[in-house]
């Protein structure tokens, strides 16, 4: 145990950074891969279908076929494409998405944080990293060079500054609550009461907005079928639109993950249910908020585009001001 | 402000809806390891029968080809040789093949047939590569001489052969259509009856 210890303490700090990056990373592309198949099956139920169930027990090697057959399709570039953009914007989308998992602390033990790097800033840096991600969306819906894909592009960036700037404002309560804008910080803070008890119309703000951002149903105009084909991603095929498809789900993960930490306590045992590791706790509350997003999908159509952008200007923003004046005052006042 | 609850209450009755049909029990037939159940008289793919001592039924008469409406029959009729009787009558189907691709089922041809030669059996199961290999002749529509006389068309089994694999549990596509429609319709109509109004 010594022994070990030593090499711990002599290993360089990167390399520790990097070989914990790699472990999330498998951990993450396979929670995507899960995330995905958990999707159809629960779609299937709710449209009373099995659900993918032919590759392995229970479909369970479904997420191993579709990468395989992602990996072997043609990768095609449209000719009055940009080539150079269209080819590095689903990396970007995917950078991003990949890339806040580095912040998000999952569980805490005697020895540190579960996170590749504790930072200061959590929140922040997360919400630095997701607005990036946009730019992989509008770059690739911009140099398709076809009308859908431009169209979708247009209207993702429209929909991310408009319900980003509520979820913004719907977090900043939570950080006041705090007083840090470390994410483990926030978990602490929580101790006592889950921030969703006092932040309910935040929490209820952040779980529409969170809809919105990562572009699915009853929000996913930036990808509506009926009037985009495929939207922003209409052009992409093969390996490329199958990094779209990660990144959008990596940052469905990263949604949830982020609420959990913020509104449900994170990786705190409910009811004083300590003996489950806390690790568990998180990722029961971070399927609980998929399974949410599940459900709405399964459920609602497809909001009109005005009504989406007056719904974001005229509703939740307004909402989510009122809801942090009231945090602000209250603590201005309680101390 | 009201109209603004009802529709939330709205969203809330549609994600218990999508909840609760979740754990319906699902009407999917796993397809190709279960199968369904078909009507008794289901028209699928042709057999051309023999009799119990393994002679021909068909003697070339060409009356099925006659019958069909879609022209799939190709009939070709000669004298059986006294030595080697393919048929108890005078004449035999030196050629007979059906273009199954062309054939629309209708069965004409089974009806047309003087001596129950030709029938419908339940197999419904022919994909193949290329089109060519619709074109199905004696080597395979006619009962092999040690598998006894086919299926008879009065006394044709319900469902699928027994060679094709497991059957559904369902009784008939109707019955299943029916049974499933009308708890659909009565769910509605109960909403519709409980709270849309009031």
């Amino acid at each position: 145990m010594g022994v070990v210890l030593d090499t711990l303490n002599a290993t360089p700090l990167w390399l520790i950074a990097l070989i914990k990056s790699l472990v999330l990373l498998v951990i993450v592309l396979t929670a995507f891969a899960y995330a995905m198949l958990f999707e159809r099956k629960i779609l299937g139920w709710m449209q009373l279908r099995p659900g993918p169930n032919r590759v392995g027990p229970w479909g369970l090697l479904q997420p191993a076929a579709d990468a395989g057959k992602m990996l072997f399709k043609e990768d095609l570039t449209p000719e009055t494409a940009d080539p150079l953009i269209y080819k590095l914007a689903p990396f970007i989308s995917l950078f991003a998405a990949m890339a806040t998992f580095a912040v998000i602390p999952f569980s805490e033990s005697g020895n540190g944080l579960w996170a590749v790097g504790d930072v200061n800033a959590g929140i922040l840096f997360i919400f630095a990293l997701t607005a990036i991600g946009i730019y992989g969306i509008s770059l690739g819906g911009w140099s398709s060079g076809s009308k859908y894909p431009l169209i979708g592009s247009v209207r993702s960036t429209a929909q991310m500054i408009s319900y980003e700037l509520a979820m913004t404002m719907s977090v900043i309560g939570v950080l006041i609550l705090a007083g840090t804008t470390s994410l483990a910080g926030i978990v602490h803070a929580q101790e006592r009461l889950w921030f969703i008890v006092p932040q309910i119309v935040g929490f209820m703000i952040y779980i529409v907005t969170a809809v919105a951002e990562t572009n699915r149903t009853p929000f996913d105009l930036v990808e509506a079928e009926s009037e985009l084909v495929a939207g922003f991603h209409t052009e992409y095929s093969g390996l490329r639109f199958g990094l779209f498809f990660i990144a959008e789900y990596l940052n469905m993960i990263t949604v949830a993950c982020v609420a959990t930490l913020l509104f449900l306590g994170g990786w705190a045992a409910p009811f004083g249910l300590t003996f489950i590791p806390g690790i568990i706790w998180f990722v029961l509350k971070a399927a609980l908020f998929i399974f949410l997003y599940i459900w709405l999908r399964g459920t609602f159509p497809r909001l009109r585009y005005d009504r989406l952008m007056a719904f974001g200007w005229k509703v939740l923003l307004p909402l989510a001001v009122v809801n942090l004046i009231v945090t602000a005052a209250v603590v201005a006042v309680v101390g | 402000m009201n109209s603004y609850f009802a529709g939330a209450l709205a969203l809330v009755r549609g994600l218990l809806t999508t909840i609760s049909f979740a754990f319906k029990k699902k009407p999917t037939i796993q397809y190709p390891s279960v199968k369904k159940q078909h009507a008794p008289r289901f028209h699928g793919l042709h057999e051309l029968r023999r009799y119990g001592d393994a002679k021909e039924r068909c003697i070339g008469c060409e009356l099925c080809a006659i019958a069909c409406p879609a022209n799939a029959i190709t009939v070709i009729g000669a004298e059986n040789a006294p030595d080697d009787r393919r048929s108890p009558g005078e004449r035999f189907a030196a050629r007979y093949e059906i273009d199954e691709l062309r054939c629309i089922f209708c069965g004409l041809c089974e009806e047309a047939c003087p001596t129950d030669a030709i029938v419908l059996t339940p197999r419904f199961e022919m994909a193949d590569y290329r089109r060519g290999s619709f074109v199905y002749a004696k080597d395979r529509l006619l009962v092999p001489p040690d598998a006894g006389v086919g299926i008879a068309p009065d006394e044709r089994p319900g469902g699928i052969p027994s060679d094709l694999g497991a059957v559904a549990e369902q009784k008939s596509t109707l019955d299943v259509a029916q049974g499933y429609g009308a708890t659909w319709r009565g769910t509605i109509l109960k909403t519709e009856r409980k709270g849309l109004a009031g």
